[in-house]
Parts: structure tokens; C-alpha cells; sequence
């Protein structure tokens, strides 16, 4: 990442923060804002960093995956229906049976890389038409299974939504949410904190162990690693299928720690930016979690001016509808596509099916 | 892909068969493994299917109702097809539709609240008019982005969809919301009679949109095949590098077919304004735009080919709701099959395992990577 885009990346945080700082300052002490707004931006900022990292694992190793969006929104799915599922008809206590529903999600997530992984590595079909059929099939089938399972009068819960399991409850970082004022940004729900946590992680394993070597080597030049005996097929799969699994968990976020229920469409297009968060990050986990958090701090502003309303001036009062503030994300995917902002580059076998 | 000279051999009529029978069968097994998913929901699947063909074919109006269904779905369709010819992946549709029927209902109602009054053979045109053109800018910014700068149009398009639905939702709840005391709905007021189209049978919502869909693919395909532009278009999207080194500027080339796709999508959302809602509601276009890319890849993006895939999404949403009347089979049970439709499309190595069918030498490229 360089000091361009990370310059960037800084400006935009900085500036909407004081956007909020503005508005409430005369409220609210200043320094609690910020420490809000920082907190805020992490946690919404999760799903769009763990798509950015599915998107890094499966393209890093040469497949293009624009199935991320399809993805969540299945998992988002499962995951919802097998924590109700636990919770209520075998009566396990709320946290276990969410920790069964983030395991289906992840679950979801695999088999639909698994399936991602089969179109585009086995049977070499287009990756981004594999990906669009994978987005179709997710929004389909969690339609179809939500109606059928929650809302028929014969269906396993009674033709009434059931009581919820709840979110995943929120919970501070050893020591670090200790540190007085901002040892709020430390106080976290789990999927955020392990999101964080995937980031180093992946780093890790991307550029110091043998495994990222040889993904980054099937995704650059596929030739020349199966020439010195890297399996490349092999690769693919296994990271297409981490990437899926990484996916579903973003999944999970939507159901089991957002809000506790399932709506369909509820993705609304975070598995489209989070690849726009991965290509502005030069599909670089640290850099592709900087961009996420770009678009976490966009959504973050529209959240914390609510508390502020009073505070707008009336001819400012606009901005704070939903379709004006809403729009940021978009609009600002497309000029960090434009290349302005500096021009990345994708692995140079990215979306190439390997003959052998 | 491959020009004339091939054609008359024989390796090119199995081709012609493989493309035909391989979507013919992806339909056939999509619809068995949807009967299994019957069969698991605690139906009947013979039933179901009999209900589906009944709302879609049984009488005079289902069959007009299976036609206003396809109207939208061919020209959404050929748009995205049209992308595919020259390379490049519009899934945008849904963004440029839902533009194009606000743009059309503004014209449509419009014009009527600051007093101007205009004959039929004047306003009909201006409003469907003002529908492609809402669809052409739309289309054409992700294709000028795309030429220009390299942003890529598939994450562009997607971009695209969500700022037209937030747009349309602040227009349509704000400035062109019907003023209507008893309307709490997101919708514009309803248009003019002058921006109308004629019905053509007392009684039935059969209206001259789905003859204009008929027309217009047989333009496009004549505008493909027969034109330079068309020629241009194809040969950039078969091979932009080859298009370039023969005189062909691609950029243009990109513009001008994702523009001409904002047309056509465009036109989709106008002829549902003008022709059959006489009004532009929100939420009514969601879905459009992943439908267009199923059937513009059923139909293989070929412009027949869209018109009989779009016959087949109509018939099976309109029958849908017989289905679910008769056997309590939730309609949303066609997504679900649509979507086995189209991986099988996708993935016609599937298939051809399954039913043992070589294949063809040549692939259709579709798109390229991050490019």
C-alpha cells in the first residue's frame, strides 16, 4: 500500500469523523465522538473486511470470485436458521446455539466455494459468469427457504418467526479496553474481533509461510509452479474454499451480530464493495482492511448523526436521509476504480483457468 | 463466434445443435431437480408443474399474461446480450430500467401538470424516448469509465444499480411521489392517456410492447450481423487486441455498446411505464437485472434466443401463481429453479457429462478477469 492511498485513506476517515464532530460537538464531548465513530467503523466495517479477505485467498490464488455478495447472503441465511433451530426446537441455551449458527454460516460459506472452486477450476467455466450464477443461486434459495421454513403455516416452526437466539454479545479486549476513553473501541462483538484478527493472520500466512508462497505462485504464474511439482488444482480448490469459509462468516455477521433476524436481499451489495476494498488494497489484507474501513466510516456517519439530529442545520437536514449519506459507499467505489487515487494491480494469472 | 465460411460444414451443424439442445437440456434438468425440491417441500410435483403450465398457457389470458411477463424480460435481455457481444458483462440492467421507467413516467405525467398537452403520436414517443435516453446515460458512464480508465463495468454496473435505487427511492418518496391524499405508496402519479400505448384486445393486458420487443430483436440482430458497427462490436468483443491492430477504436466500441445496452434496458423500463403500469412504482424493477443476465446466457446471446428465454422466465413467473393456488407451492420455488437453470447454463460440462454430448471445439468468450 502506498503513502498515496494511505494518505487517502486517512483524509476520508479524518474528514467525516469531523463531519460528526460538527454537527454534535456542542453536545457531546468531542473525544467521545471520535472514540464512537472509530468503534462504529470497526464493527460495520466487518463484513466488507472478511469479503475483502475471501476475495484475497481465492484470488491470490488465481480465481476471480465475485460470488462474495451470494455468499453472505447464504450463509447469512443458514446461519439464522440453524441458530433458531437449536435455540428452539432442541432448546439449547442462546450463546451455544449462536455459535451453531456461525458454524453453519462458515459451513454455507466452504460448500459454496466448494461449488465456485468446481465451476471455475474443474469445468473452467467463466469465473465472473460462475460467480453471478453462485449470487443468483444465494438470493433464490435463501428467498425460497425463508418463505418455506419460517413463514408456512405447516413449516417447522409454526408458520410464526420464532423468538430469537439474539446477537452475539459484545465484550472488551484484554488490557486494550482497559486504556481509559478509547478503550471503547476495544469493546467488540466476536465475528469484528476475529475479522481483525484474520487480517494479521492472513499477512501472516500470505508472505511468511510455505503455503502462501505457493498460493501467490498458482496465482502469478500457474505454469511455472506446476513445474516444480505445486499442485495447482489442489491449491485452488483449498483456497477458494477458505475464502468461501471466510465469506460465510462475514455471512454470519449480518444475522448473528448485526441484528438478530434474516431479511432477503439483506447484503445490500457489501460482497460487490468488499472487492472493491480488496482491489483499492492491491489485494494486501492490511491495505484491503484500510479501504474497508473507508466504507465502514461512510456507514458509521449515517448511523451517528442520527443521535444528532437536533443538532442539523435545516439546510443541511437532508444529508442525513438515508439516500443521500447511502450513497458514499458507491460513489466512492467507483472513483477508487477510476485509478486516481493509484492504479493497483491484480495477480497476473487472476482469473485464468489452468489447463493442464 | 465463427464467421460464414465454417457454416456450411458439418462440424458446425453439430455445433448449431449443441447450442440448442445443451440449453434444452439444462432446462429439463433444472425442472427435475425442482421437482425433487417439490417432492422435499411436501408436494406434488406433477401437480405443481400442471398448475405452472395452466397459469402460463391454459387459456386466452394466461397466455397474454405470460407475454406482458416476457415483454421486459427481452428487451432487459437483449441489453445484456448485446454487452456480451462486444465483450463486456452489463450487470447494470436493473439500475438502467428502473432510471429509464422514472425518466418515461416524469415525461408521461409530467408534461400534463404544467399544462402542456400534447397529441398521442407526439408524447408516446417523447416518453419512451425519455426512457432510453434515462437508460443510455446510465449505461454509457460504466462504459465510459470502463474505456477510459479501466474501472471495471461488472463492479461499475453493480455501483450503478444501488445509486439508481437509492435515486429512485428519494424521487419517487419525495419530488414525484403521486400527491394523491390516499396513496401511501412510492410511486409517481399515473401518465397521461396521450403516453399511453393502445390496447390491442378488449380485456386482456396483451399490449403492442411485446410485438415491439419481437421488432426490436430482430433489429438487433439485424444491426449485429448486417451493420459495421455490429461488426465492430462483435470483433472487439471476440478479441479487443486483433479489433485494435485492424483500424477499430475499442474504446468507442466499449461506449457505444454499453450505451446501446442502457437503450435497451432502458426501453424495458419505459415500455412497462407506457404499456402496462402507466405508472412507475418502487421495488417494481428489483430482480430485472439478474433475471437479464439468465436469460441472455439461456439464450446464449443470441437475439432468438433471448425472445425464447424470456418466453420461458414469463411463462414460469406467470404460471407460478396458479402453481401456488392449486398446491400451496410458494411461487419464490421458481427462483430456485431459475437460478438450476442457469448454473447448468453456466456449466454445460455438466451437462454434457450427464447426457454424454461432446464438445465443441470453440468457446464463446464472455469476459476476461479484472482486464
Amino acid at each position: 500500500m502506498d503513502w498515496r492511498r494511505l494518505g487517502f485513506i486517512a483524509m476520508i476517515i479524518l474528514a467525516l469523523i469531523a463531519v460528526v464532530v460538527l454537527v454534535g460537538g456542542s453536545e457531546v464531548d468531542p473525544a467521545v465522538i471520535v472514540v464512537s465513530m472509530l468503534a462504529t467503523t470497526i464493527a460495520v466495517a466487518t463484513p466488507l473486511t472478511l469479503g475483502a479477505l475471501s476475495g484475497i485467498y481465492c484470488e491470490r490464488a488465481g480465481v476471480v470470485n465475485i460470488g462474495i455478495e451470494g455468499m453472505m447472503l447464504a450463509s447469512a441465511f443458514f446461519g439464522w436458521f440453524g441458530a433458531v433451530y437449536v435455540n428452539t426446537i432442541l432448546e439449547m441455551a442462546p450463546l451455544p446455539s449462536l455459535l451453531v449458527g456461525v458454524f453453519a454460516a462458515v459451513l454455507t460459506g466452504g460448500l459454496l466455494g466448494l461449488l465456485h472452486a468446481v465451476l471455475s477450476v474443474t469445468y473452467k467455466v467463466d469465473q465472473i459468469i460462475g460467480g453471478t450464477v453462485i449470487n443468483i443461486l444465494a438470493i433464490g434459495v435463501s428467498g425460497f427457504l425463508n418463505r418455506q421454513l419460517f413463514f408456512e403455516k405447516g413449516s417447522i416452526f409454526g408458520g410464526q418467526v420464532p423468538h430469537a437466539p439474539g446477537v452475539l454479545p459484545r465484550f472488551g479486549v484484554p488490557f486494550l479496553s482497559d486504556i481509559p476513553v478509547v478503550g471503547r473501541i476495544f469493546e467488540q462483538q466476536p465475528i469484528a474481533v476475529s475479522a481483525v484478527l484474520l487480517v494479521a493472520l492472513t499477512h501472516f500466512i500470505l508472505f511468511n509461510t510455505r503455503w502462501g508462497l505457493r498460493t501467490r505462485a498458482v496465482g502469478e504464474h500457474p505454469r511455472a509452479a506446476d513445474t516444480v511439482g505445486i499442485n495447482v488444482y489442489f491449491m485452488r480448490y483449498a483456497n477458494v474454499i477458505i475464502g468461501g469459509m471466510i465469506a460465510g462468516l462475514g455471512g454470519a455477521y449480518f444475522t448473528l451480530e448485526s441484528v438478530p433476524s434474516f431479511e432477503p436481499l439483506m447484503t445490500n451489495g457489501r460482497g460487490f464493495i468488499a472487492l472493491a476494498a480488496m482491489i483499492f488494497g492491491n489485494w494486501s489484507p492490511f491495505g484491503s482492511w484500510a479501504a474497508a474501513l473507508v466504507f465502514g466510516v461512510a456507514q458509521a456517519l449515517q448511523i451517528n448523526l442520527q443521535f444528532f439530529r437536533d443538532q442539523i442545520p435545516d439546510q443541511w437536514a437532508f444529508l442525513q436521509q438515508a439516500y443521500v449519506v447511502g450513497l458514499i459507499p458507491y460513489l466512492l467505489t467507483m472513483v477508487i476504480l477510476t485509478g486516481i487515487i493509484g492504479k493497483t494491480t491484480p495477480p497476473a494469472a487472476d482469473g485464468v483457468p489452468y489447463e493442464k | 463466434m465463427h464467421i460464414s465460411a465454417e457454416d456450411k460444414t458439418g462440424k458446425s451443424w453439430r455445433s448449431v445443435a449443441n447450442t440448442v439442445l445443451l440449453p434444452f437440456l439444462a432446462v429439463f434438468t433444472a425442472l427435475v431437480l425442482g421437482a425433487l425440491i417439490i417432492l422435499a417441500a411436501g408436494g406434488n410435483p406433477i401437480a405443481a408443474y400442471r398448475g405452472l403450465y395452466e397459469g402460463a398457457f391454459g387459456s386466452p389470458s394466461a397466455l397474454s399474461e405470460t407475454t406482458v411477463w416476457a415483454t421486459p424480460y427481452i428487451f432487459a435481455g437483449l441489453a445484456v446480450a448485446l454487452a456480451f457481444k462486444g465483450g463486456l458483462f452489463n450487470i447494470g440492467a436493473e439500475g438502467q430500467l428502473a432510471l429509464g421507467a422514472v425518466a418515461s413516467a416524469w415525461m408521461g405525467y409530467g408534461l400534463l401538470e404544467r399544462g402542456i398537452e400534447l397529441p398521442t403520436l407526439i408524447h408516446l414517443p417523447l416518453t419512451i424516448g425519455a426512457g432510453m435516453l434515462a437508460g443510455a446515460i446510465w449505461g454509457a458512464i460504466p462504459g465510459w469509465l470502463k474505456a477510459r480508465t479501466g474501472g471495471h463495468e461488472v463492479i461499475n454496473t453493480i455501483m450503478m444499480n444501488y445509486i439508481a435505487l437509492n435515486v429512485t427511492s428519494f424521487l419517487l418518496n419525495g419530488p414525484m411521489k403521486d400527491p394523491n391524499p390516499l396513496n401511501v405508496v412510492a410511486r409517481t402519479p399515473r401518465i397521461a392517456e396521450s403516453a399511453r400505448i393502445p390496447q390491442i384486445l378488449p380485456g386482456l393486458r396483451f399490449h403492442w410492447g411485446f410485438p415491439l420487443a419481437l421488432l426490436v430483436a430482430g433489429g438487433i440482430w439485424w444491426f449485429l450481423q448486417k451493420t459495421t458497427w455490429g461488426f465492430e462490436i462483435r470483433t472487439t468483443g471476440a478479441n479487443p487486441d486483433a479489433a485494435q491492430y485492424a483500424g477499430i477504436s475499442v474504446t468507442r466500441m466499449i461506449v457505444l455498446t454499453m450505451t446501446l445496452s442502457g437503450v435497451l434496458a432502458g426501453l424495458a423500463g419505459a415500455i412497462e411505464v407506457t404499456g402496462l403500469n402507466y405508472r412507475h412504482e418502487l421495488g417494481f424493477s428489483v430482480g430485472y437485472g439478474f433475471d437479464a443476465i439468465a436469460i441472455a446466457l439461456l439464450g446464449k446471446t443470441h437475439p432468438l434466443g433471448v425472445v425464447l428465454s424470456a418466453l420461458l422466465w414469463g411463462a414460469m413467473r406467470n404460471g407460478a401463481t396458479r402453481m401456488q393456488f392449486l398446491t400451496q407451492i410458494p411461487v419464490d420455488v421458481i427462483s430456485v429453479i431459475q437460478s438450476l437453470i442457469l448454473l447448468l447454463v453456466a456449466a454445460d460440462a455438466i451437462i454434457r457429462w450427464l447426457y454424454r454430448i461432446r464438445a465443441e471445439e470453440e468457446k464463446l468468450v464472455l469476459t476476461r478477469g479484472w482486464g
